[in-house]
């Protein structure tokens, strides 16, 4: 399986914390958010991690991995 | 080396003694001439508006990875004794502390640099979002002020 993860205001406007996917279905970042996303178009400032590090929509990702999508940050 | 994320109200400076007494005093005594602290409060006020409250979120484990990593970046580039992370997630009022970063060197050159650069890369890197809450409703912050 792959973790899928939403934060912030990505989290509120898909209206669910995360999904989880087979491995099969995507093997990329990119693909991921095209099977979770329900047609929704992937905003230009989104940001993308796998396994709690900054990947890109071509990073490949397999069973048992996490994949986060989220807005641009703004701690501190 | 230390990151601490705090989901209850901080006081920076006891942060800062503690630190000292605790960490550097036991292994720096006499070593470290200076330290350097940026310390972010919450306003009351942003891009013209209000703000009565703020939820901060934060997604755990990246963000310690994170926090991780950029203290790591600024001992490899910088002569440092140590460096010290501090930041608040939750609910949090106006006045409430969010942030601490400090570092500490046998100089103040490089300790002021390194905390230049741990709250620039903080703000930029580590995976925290803003919510405000305003006299009427609430909102996400989109970005982050420049420096």
């Amino acid at each position: 399986m792959i973790q899928v993860r939403f934060f912030a205001s990505l989290r509120e406007e898909m209206g669910r914390e995360g999904a989880e996917l087979e491995a099969v279905e995507a093997s990329t970042i990119g693909e991921v958010w095209e099977k979770v996303a329900a047609g929704k178009e992937r905003p230009a400032n989104l940001l993308m991690a796998k396994n709690m590090d900054y990947s890109g929509p071509d990073t490949p990702v397999c069973d048992g991995d996490e994949v986060a999508f989220f807005p641009p940050v703004t701690g501190g | 080396m230390k990151i601490k994320i705090m989901e209850s109200p901080f006081n920076p400076w006891d942060e800062m003694q503690r630190y000292e007494k605790e960490v550097l005093d036991p292994l720096y005594a006499g070593q470290y001439g200076a330290a350097t602290v940026f310390s972010g409060t919450m306003r009351d006020f942003n891009e013209g508006d209000g703000v009565t409250g703020m939820l901060l979120e934060h997604y755990p484990g990246m963000t310690d990875q994170y926090l991780g990593k950029i203290s790591q970046e600024a001992a490899e580039q910088w002569d440092l004794l140590d460096t010290l992370i501090v930041h608040r997630v939750g609910l949090m009022m106006p006045n409430d502390p969010i942030v601490l970063v400090a570092a500490w060197s046998a100089h103040r050159g490089v300790a002021f640099e390194a905390a230049r650069y741990l709250i620039e890369e903080l703000k930029s890197r580590a995976p925290f979002w803003k919510k405000e809450q305003l006299l009427e409703g609430e909102r996400w912050v989109a970005n982050n002020t420049p420096a």
